[in-house]
């Protein structure tokens, strides 16, 4: 008797659960064993084992993870001297700041900044280093999704790094450890936490980015959400796009898993 | 000690112009004359008496506050009680395989998202519109909170619950004065995400509106096909210069009255 | 605790505050009336001042919707909850929606300005005596070019895409059917070709082309080529239009081979609960001087053969863009292939884009 009065505060989240994310589950794996004219197949997933498809597949998990690391090596620095700063929260609040100008917008003004006459190349001009073609190419793509996706990883690390207790790194430093062994041994260990949420948050969805590709990357990165995203709006391949979409949802899990917490 | 302390902010400074850089080149073009993101032609407020002479625009500014704020509001309460949820769970497998479920939605492509809604709101009878948008920002939302929360609540060392209890706490007092209070910069991180979600998707709106009601994000999209109109940036400058404000200001008074800084992050 | 509820309760306040006051802002600009008239259209393809005309003639509010793609469009007219009282899809559109039953028949004597439209867009195969749908423009696909990044190079057919010239200097639009039926054209093959080989053959075809495609986008690729940021463009005739206004170095041709020939068209889909006021709009949009405007504003071309008599002379005699009977005679209208054969080009469009340089 006791739990189930325990338990009644539980029913918007699970009713939340199964109104928008296993309804939507069921009906994309219903959809995938369906072929274009709505007949009954298996055709999808042996399609999704054709060269393109796995190439696609490891296309995408490669910017992803490239995605991942650079937002990681540039956002645990950032979110470290951060905590350091006088009015850490509000630079946090800055950091956050600019995710609320509007995507589209932003991918817009990178368009014009990677240009051919655009600023960043009228930098590498005075540098010397002379116009280079920035825009649709991989470098502007990592960097523009970096871009979008580093306040994600800044949070979670900022958050689990004030949990630290200075008195940890005190204690260390108190034992002759260098600030590099604190860092590699007390530090990091401890705020692994926020790194993994950190790197959910963005390898994730860096799986199935379709606008940054089409935009930045002129298509010349072809991701599975570009497919996805072709499947459902063009083909209406409902079927061949779900089963895309099942794939991802079984890799989300298996990535859940391997950085599932211990505790 | 003192050069290292410069190259820290040498590199904080370089992080902060970077993430700016894009919004400045926005505001930049806001004054162009010329009608276009390039080619600097000359200084003009054109573009922003057009945004003020726009109702319709207005019309869409508020409907995205709205949907913002209360889908933000509403996902972070679900998103909490998802995360004490998950956190009660002794089995590691039960918890793993109920957190995958609650990542569906943030791995799942916007096109599968929005296009799965607008089946569920179909079957389900909801007319497209304020409701219908509202309710897929919340669904949306909610996995985020649960994130940012949830290494929160395994940080807190159950010997905090524990003692409470020892005090005579009952659970709801347990609830609310000791992990409310504890896991409170987890839930305004989430509350952010939760907004910036929120502010941020296109694809999932695309599908799922109607009836006339729009966000500036899907009007952003379907003023794009000409090159954004300048206008747009003008209204984009607008909202960010008050969002500015509205941070700073905020953090200073609160600073200066001597109350916690309730809109940080951190806060207790 | 106290803190949050705090928090959360200003939000809450805030937020009903501004809904509040959207729905008073509404009420006032009369959006949330009943004499209301939603179109559904492609974003920006229509004079903003002949909507507000047309409001101001009828007293009738107009709510603008855009849609993205044909198929978004149908998606959601298909879907139901939501009311369209004049959608504007293209060609192979409408016999897919006339199959489902999306469409109502459309009445021609509340069309009296009906008259103004040229024979040559009447009773096409895809509308038989144009029970559905009216013409609203129409366009080719072809090729626009900076004819001085080329050094003065001219472009006259598909074939000359693929000079090694032209590396990474091509922008193409991401649309299959346009790139195939590019890639068969230029093999001169027609551009509803189904047969495999021939296909297979389009594909290695455009294969080849790669180490000359700088990027395949949408809308964009006009200001990209309006600011120089490439030499040649495969485009819908309308975009070209626009951006030869804005940078007069660009050139628009259509292709020797042969190309597609299009048709947006004005229909009244099942959702409509104004379907008085969306033949009043149909017949306001078929007005020669509405039509003549709104032709100058978008840039493609009017099927409304009087309205020719409004255009400057400049446009309405510029054979790019209302090309003469000879030129249309090896122009295609897509047809409609059938769902496989449609996702077999977007496999195959697919397996293009992922080719590597």
């Amino acid at each position: 008797m006791q739990s189930r009065t325990r338990n009644i505060y539980l029913i918007p989240y699970v009713l939340w659960i199964v109104l928008f994310v296993i309804a939507p589950i069921v009906l994309v794996v219903y959809y995938s064993f369906f072929d274009i004219e709505g007949h009954f197949t298996l055709l999808n997933y042996k399609k999704f084992f054709t060269p393109v498809y796995l190439r696609m597949t490891l296309s995408s998990f490669w910017y992803a993870f490239l995605i991942t690391v650079f937002c990681l090596l540039l956002a645990y620095p950032t979110a470290l001297l951060l905590t350091k700063t006088k009015h850490k929260q509000l630079w946090l609040l800055l950091i956050i700041l600019p995710t609320w100008v509007n995507l589209l917008l932003k991918a817009y003004a990178f368009l014009g900044i990677f240009g051919a006459f655009g600023p960043a190349n009228a930098l590498l001009e005075t540098l010397g280093i002379g116009q280079k073609q920035l825009l649709f190419t991989d470098f502007s793509f990592v960097f523009t999704s970096v871009y979008i996706f580093i306040p994600f990883m800044i949070l979670p690390i900022f958050n689990s790094l004030e949990e630290l207790s200075p008195s940890f790194v005190d204690a260390a430093r108190d034992l002759g450890a260098s600030p590099w062994t604190t860092f590699r041994r007390v530090i990091f260990p401890l705020t692994l936490d926020g790194v993994k949420s950190g790197c959910q948050a963005v390898f994730i969805p860096a799986l199935s980015l379709f606008m940054l590709a089409r935009l930045i990357a002129g298509n010349r990165v072809i991701t599975l959400g570009t497919a996805i995203e072709e499947h459902f709006l063009v083909t209406q391949d409902w079927g061949m796009g779900s089963t895309i979409a099942v794939f991802l949802i079984i890799a989300m899990a298996i990535i859940m898993i391997l950085t599932g917490s211990r505790r | 000690m003192r050069a290292k302390r410069k190259l820290a902010n040498v590199y904080l400074i370089v992080i902060f112009v970077i993430l700016y850089a894009p919004i400045f080149y926005l505001m930049y073009y806001s004054f162009n004359s010329g009608g276009s993101m390039h080619d600097f032609k000359g200084f003009t407020l054109e573009w922003y008496k057009e945004v003020f002479h726009d109702t319709r625009l207005f019309i869409i500014v508020l409907n995205t506050l709205v949907i913002a704020l209360l889908s933000a509001a509403i996902s972070t309460i679900l998103g909490v009680i998802g995360a004490l949820a998950i956190q009660m769970l002794r089995k590691r497998q039960v918890k793993n395989s109920l957190l995958t479920l609650n990542n569906v939605l943030i791995v799942s492509p916007d096109v599968i998202i929005g296009a799965s809604f607008l089946i569920l709101f179909t079957i389900m009878g909801i007319k497209l519109g304020f409701i219908s948008v509202l309710l897929s920002h919340i669904a949306f939302s909610v996995p985020i909170v649960v994130i940012m929360v949830l290494p929160k609540l395994q940080e807190m060392s159950p010997t905090l619950v524990d003692a409470a209890r020892d005090l005579g706490a009952n659970r709801w007092q347990v609830l609310s004065k000791v992990v409310l209070p504890f896991i409170t910069p987890g839930i305004f991180a989430g509350f952010f995400m939760a907004l910036t979600y929120s502010l941020d998707d296109f694809a999932v709106t695309f599908f799922v509106t109607g009836n006339g009601f729009s966000t500036l994000s899907v009007e952003i999209y379907s003023r794009a096909r000409q090159g954004i109109s300048l206008s747009i940036n003008a209204l984009s400058t607008l909202i960010f210069l008050f969002t500015i404000m509205l941070v700073v200001g905020y953090y200073f008074v609160n600073k200066k009255t001597g109350k916690s800084n309730g809109m940080g992050v951190r806060g207790r | 605790m106290k803190q949050l509820v705090r928090v959360f309760a200003t939000i809450f306040i805030v937020a009903f505050g501004l809904m509040f006051l959207a729905a008073r802002l509404n009420m006032t600009e009369g959006y949330s009336g009943n004499n209301t008239l939603t179109i559904y259209n492609w974003g920006d393809y229509i004079d903003p001042d002949l909507i507000k005309q047309f409001e101001k003639e009828t007293g009738i509010k107009v709510i603008y919707q855009t849609f993205d793609s044909n198929e978004a469009m149908m998606t959601k007219i298909s879907q139901g909850g939501t009311t369209f009282d004049v959608a504007v899809p293209s060609e192979y559109m409408i016999s897919k929606m006339k199959e489902e039953h999306l469409l109502i028949p459309i009445d021609h004597s509340k069309l009296p300005n009906l008259k103004y439209i040229d024979p040559r867009f009447m009773d096409l195969s895809f509308d038989p005596n144009n029970k559905y749908s009216i013409p609203y423009f129409w366009g080719t696909v072809g090729i626009a070019y900076n004819s001085s990044m080329l050094g003065g190079k001219k472009i006259t057919n598909w074939n000359d895409l693929w000079d090694k010239d032209l590396r990474n200097q091509i922008l193409l639009v991401d649309g299959a059917r346009e790139v195939m039926g590019m890639g068969l054209n230029s093999l001169h093959y027609s551009l509803n070709d189904t047969n495999e080989a021939h296909l297979q053959e389009a594909k290695k075809k455009l294969a080849s082309l790669t180490p000359n495609v700088k990027a395949i986008i949408g809308d964009e690729i006009k200001i990209l080529l309006a600011n120089r940021e490439a030499a040649v463009g495969v485009v819908w005739s309308g975009e070209a239009a626009e951006m030869i206004s804005e940078n007069k170095e660009l050139n628009y041709v259509i292709p020797k081979e042969g190309s597609n020939l299009w048709f947006d068209n004005m229909v009244i889909p099942k959702t409509a609960k104004n379907i008085d006021g969306a033949h009043q709009f149909i017949n306001f949009m078929l007005d020669p001087k509405h039509a003549a405007q709104n032709a100058e504003y978008i840039g493609y071309s009017t099927p409304n053969k009087k309205a020719l008599d409004y255009l400057p002379k400049n446009i309405a005699n510029d054979k790019r863009f209302y090309p003469d009977p000879e030129t249309t005679k090896k122009l295609e209208v897509y047809e409609n292939l059938g769902k496989s054969m449609l996702a077999h080009y977007n496999e195959l469009f697919l397996e293009f884009k992922m080719h590597r340089k």
